[in-house]
């Protein structure tokens, strides 16, 4: 029972949480209240934790909630979850033909 | 790097025994309260939670209302009223005593939870002048202003103020710990409660919690029909951690369900066909009642119960001409034409008139107050959206005032489903109990999501409370069971199995294995001869599946011990549809070989339960046991009516 014991990086085809190094500092507190423990201490101390089990993310951001340091700590829903929005658009302004305004994105 | 040495302690093999008067497994808001309510009575109380206490459980990151809070200042309702309409809503397959304690002493909760430090009023007074703040108390209201029953609250706040709260009670928190299985001891031919066994699933350690009252608030099962292997965390609604445990457990120890037949079309699977919730153009719930565009533009009316065009945005919030009230919330669907409250015109007639696909969600045409309070306050204080809707969005480039937002699928479920997708959504069955909320085990309660017919934060928090004063005072007439050596051996031996394997199955196959099993078997349609090959297929996954199962490390290991117990709930889940010989509208259940809809014989609670030899036992439970509501809640609580110790004062 005592043998050493591994964990692998299980990757999913998400990718929930981007550390930026620059401004983490390694303390943890993201990793202690994932709920669902998906995060395992980095074991070089002071770097981002390591994302063992990203496909079990739930998405809750309470990792993010945590996190001291503005900017250390990205959530990011699955390309495919990232819901659509356009510019306001009035009937009066939307002719049948006219082509409706492409959606404008940023980041 | 892709390979890692375990950063815990291996404690595998290590035991502990923690002795506690009031044990609570689960540390969601039904179990935190329960675990508050017992420690305030001076007992020393354990709390075994499998995530993190401070944002575990499906409100970890937040809500945004708060149901049937009846005895609020501003509420023209009474708790009787809403509690009865909401079983007259399910038609009888509802949860009247859990109701009914929600209506009544949810307020009483929220004043607790303002005492820890959780925002329940708008203090700075934000929103002053708007139509749902009442100006005197800075209460907010959602729904139905003129009847104000439903709180608006700032919900991200109330988890690290309960941890707060629980702490300073000196409440002994197990983290990271899983519950495994209920002990139980029979004496004189009465079985009850003596504790629990557990694991903690980051080291493997062992525990044994020996207790004279033990609490089950770990919700209800999930990924039963709906699984992804890729990206297991969005399958369901509910968090990854929630998956029935508690269920599985009981069952295994003869506590008894019911309306275990019940399952509905999948209403939300972000893994696969569903958005983020709350992320998307919509008008239920968090989003309630945002003005709805077509594609062109072209806005979509509101109509209330009678088919009348409401005019102004105010409408969408008042009952109609000669309605009391009406109910809009978590178990409301399609309600009845007595409560339904104001709502878009239906998809089919929008498609009728030539209405244009697709639509969105135009907050813009809303008056400021009513904007502001979406998108900032319900998106924001809602679950999962503060950080990955309204903090993302906004960086996207978002702006309420300058965009809509799309609407996929015909609702807030931004999907539509197949009949087979399968879910344990809305109120599904789990623990019957009598008024103490006392499982048919002595010394054994339930709470929240656990009990049948429940949903939300206010019946949870009501509840949790509500069983763990009930546990404390019966705990004063208890002593604790012995420790049945033999049983915590085969559970050690259950738990660790995977672990001594060096190779096998994941915990991922076996799942897929029951998901596709209980859409074959258990779907949309179901006749004798399906169910029971179901119930042949799964139980050969059990005796030839389970063995080969494999896990890596402490976690995975509680992966897979999730699995086995939805296996477990899968078979009572099976079990429950063979029971009944009808099909039922209120419980979505549909039998081919049996097509007649509720016929009076059967238009009660069926109640499922294993007995010592493990035999299924099959109950039956007569509509409206419950009694009276008013009468028999008055009867049981004399106590807390008449200012018990642990009463917030309202002055
Ligand atoms: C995204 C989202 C938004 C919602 N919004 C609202 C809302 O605005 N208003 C509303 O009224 N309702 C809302 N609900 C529903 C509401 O959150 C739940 O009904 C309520 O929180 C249930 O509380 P609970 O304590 O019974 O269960 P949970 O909060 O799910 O807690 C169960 C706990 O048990 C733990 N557990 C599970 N198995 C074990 C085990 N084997 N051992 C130890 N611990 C275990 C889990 O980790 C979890 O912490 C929402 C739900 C979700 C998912
Ligand atoms: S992301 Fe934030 S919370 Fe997490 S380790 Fe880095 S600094 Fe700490
Ligand atoms: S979003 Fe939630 S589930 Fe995902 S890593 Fe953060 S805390 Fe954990």
């Amino acid at each position: 029972m005592k043998k050493e014991m591994y964990a692998f990086v299980v990757p999913c085809s998400a990718r929930p949480l981007v550390f930026d190094e620059s401004r983490c500092v390694g303390c943890n507190r993201c990793a202690e209240v994932c709920q669902v423990d998906i995060l395992i201490p980095n074991p070089e101390k002071g770097r981002p934790p390591v994302v063992l089990y990203p496909g079990e993310c739930y998405y809750c951001g309470s990792c993010v909630m945590a996190c001291r340091q503005e900017g250390a700590i990205r959530l990011q829903h699955p390309l495919m979850n990232q819901a659509k929005f356009v510019p306001v658009r009035h009937a009066a302004d939307a002719g049948e033909e006219k082509p409706l305004p492409a959606e404008k994105r940023r980041g | 790097m892709n390979l890692y040495k375990w950063p815990y302690k291996n404690e595998f093999g290590e035991e502990e025994i923690v002795q506690s008067d009031v044990l609570v497994l689960g540390g969601g808001l039904a179990g935190c309260y329960a675990a508050i309510a017992a420690a305030r009575r001076g007992k020393s109380v354990v709390l075994v939670e499998k995530g993190a206490t401070e944002r575990s459980g499906s409100a970890g990151s937040g809500f945004d209302h708060w149901e049937s809070a009846c005895t609020n200042p501003c509420s023209q309702v009474t708790a009787q009223e809403i509690a009865e309409a909401y079983v007259n809503e399910q038609d009888g397959y509802s949860n009247g005593i859990g109701h009914y304690i929600e209506c009544q002493e949810g307020y009483d909760r929220l004043l607790d939870m303002e005492s820890f430090g959780g925002k329940i009023r708008d203090t700075e007074g934000e929103f002053k002048g708007a139509e749902f703040r009442d100006d005197e108390t800075g209460l907010m209201f959602a729904y139905d202003y003129k009847n104000r029953f439903t709180l608006r609250v700032w919900g991200s706040t109330f988890k690290p103020a309960l941890y707060r709260e629980l702490k300073r009670l000196k409440v002994r928190i197990y983290d990271r710990t899983e519950a495994t299985a209920l002990m139980t001891e029979t004496v004189n031919g009465r079985k009850r409660g003596t504790g629990a066994t557990g694991m903690n699933v980051r080291t493997g350690k062992f525990l044994i919690f020996q207790a004279k009252e033990t609490v089950l608030a770990m919700s209800r099962p999930a990924r039963v029909w709906l699984f992804n292997p890729d990206l297991t965390g969005l399958c369901e609604f509910r968090p990854m951690q929630s998956i029935g445990s508690g269920h599985a457990m009981g069952y295994r120890s003869g506590v008894a369900f019911t309306m275990m037949e019940k399952s509905v079309k999948a209403e939300f699977s972000s893994a696969g066909r569903s958005f983020p919730p709350y992320g998307t153009g919509n008008n239920h719930n968090t989003w309630y009642a945002a003005t709805m565009v077509d594609a062109r533009g072209v806005e979509i009316p509101y109509v209330n119960r009678d088919g009348e065009e409401l005019k102004t945005v105010s409408e969408r919030y008042y009952p109609a001409p000669g309605q009391k009230f009406f109910l809009k919330g978590g178990v409301i669907d399609e309600p009845k034409y007595e409560y339904r409250g104001p709502e878009t015109l239906p998809f089919d007639e929008l498609m009728r008139r030539g209405y244009q696909l697709p639509f969105y969600a135009d907050l813009s045409r809303m008056p400021e107050m009513e904007r502001k309070v979406i998108w900032g306050v319900m998106v924001g204080e809602e679950g999962k959206t503060k950080i990955p809707i309204l903090k993302n969005y906004t960086e996207r480039g978002f702006d309420p005032q300058k965009h809509m937002l799309q609407s996929y699928g015909n609702g807030w479920q931004s999907a539509s489903f197949l009949p087979q997708e399968r879910q344990l959504f809305g109120a599904p069955g789990g623990i019957l109990t009598d008024w103490d909320l006392r499982t048919n085990l002595e010394g054994v309660y339930a709470a929240g999501d656990q009990l049948y017919a429940a949903d939300c934060c206010g019946f949870a928090c009501a509840t949790g409370y509500y069983a763990g004063r009930k546990a404390a005072q019966a705990s004063e007439h208890a002593a604790f069971g012995e420790i049945d050596r033999a049983f915590c051996e085969r559970e050690k031996q259950r738990l660790y199995a995977p672990v001594q394997r060096e190779d096998g199955m994941s915990w991922k196959e076996l799942n897929m294995a029951i998901a596709k099993a209980m859409q074959n078997y258990c779907g949309g349609v179901k006749c004798e001869d399906l169910l029971k090959e179901g119930l042949d297929l799964l139980l050969h996954y059990q005796n030839d599946a389970v063995p080969q199962l494999c896990a890596a490390n402490p976690h995975e290991l509680m992966r897979t011990h999730e699995v086995l117990d939805i296996l477990t709930v899968s078979i009572m889940i099976l079990q429950a549809c063979l029971m009944r010989k009808s099909s039922s509208a209120p419980l979505c259940f549909e039998r081919s070989d049996y097509p007649q809809m509720d016929p009076p014989e059967n238009d009660h609670f069926i109640t499922i339960s294993l007995d010592d030899a493990g035999n299924v036992v099959r109950g039956d439970v007569p509509m409206g046991f419950f009694g009276d509501l008013k009468t028999e809640y008055e009867r049981h609580n004399q106590d807390y009516i008449n200012g018990e110790p642990d009463r917030v004062d309202r002055g």
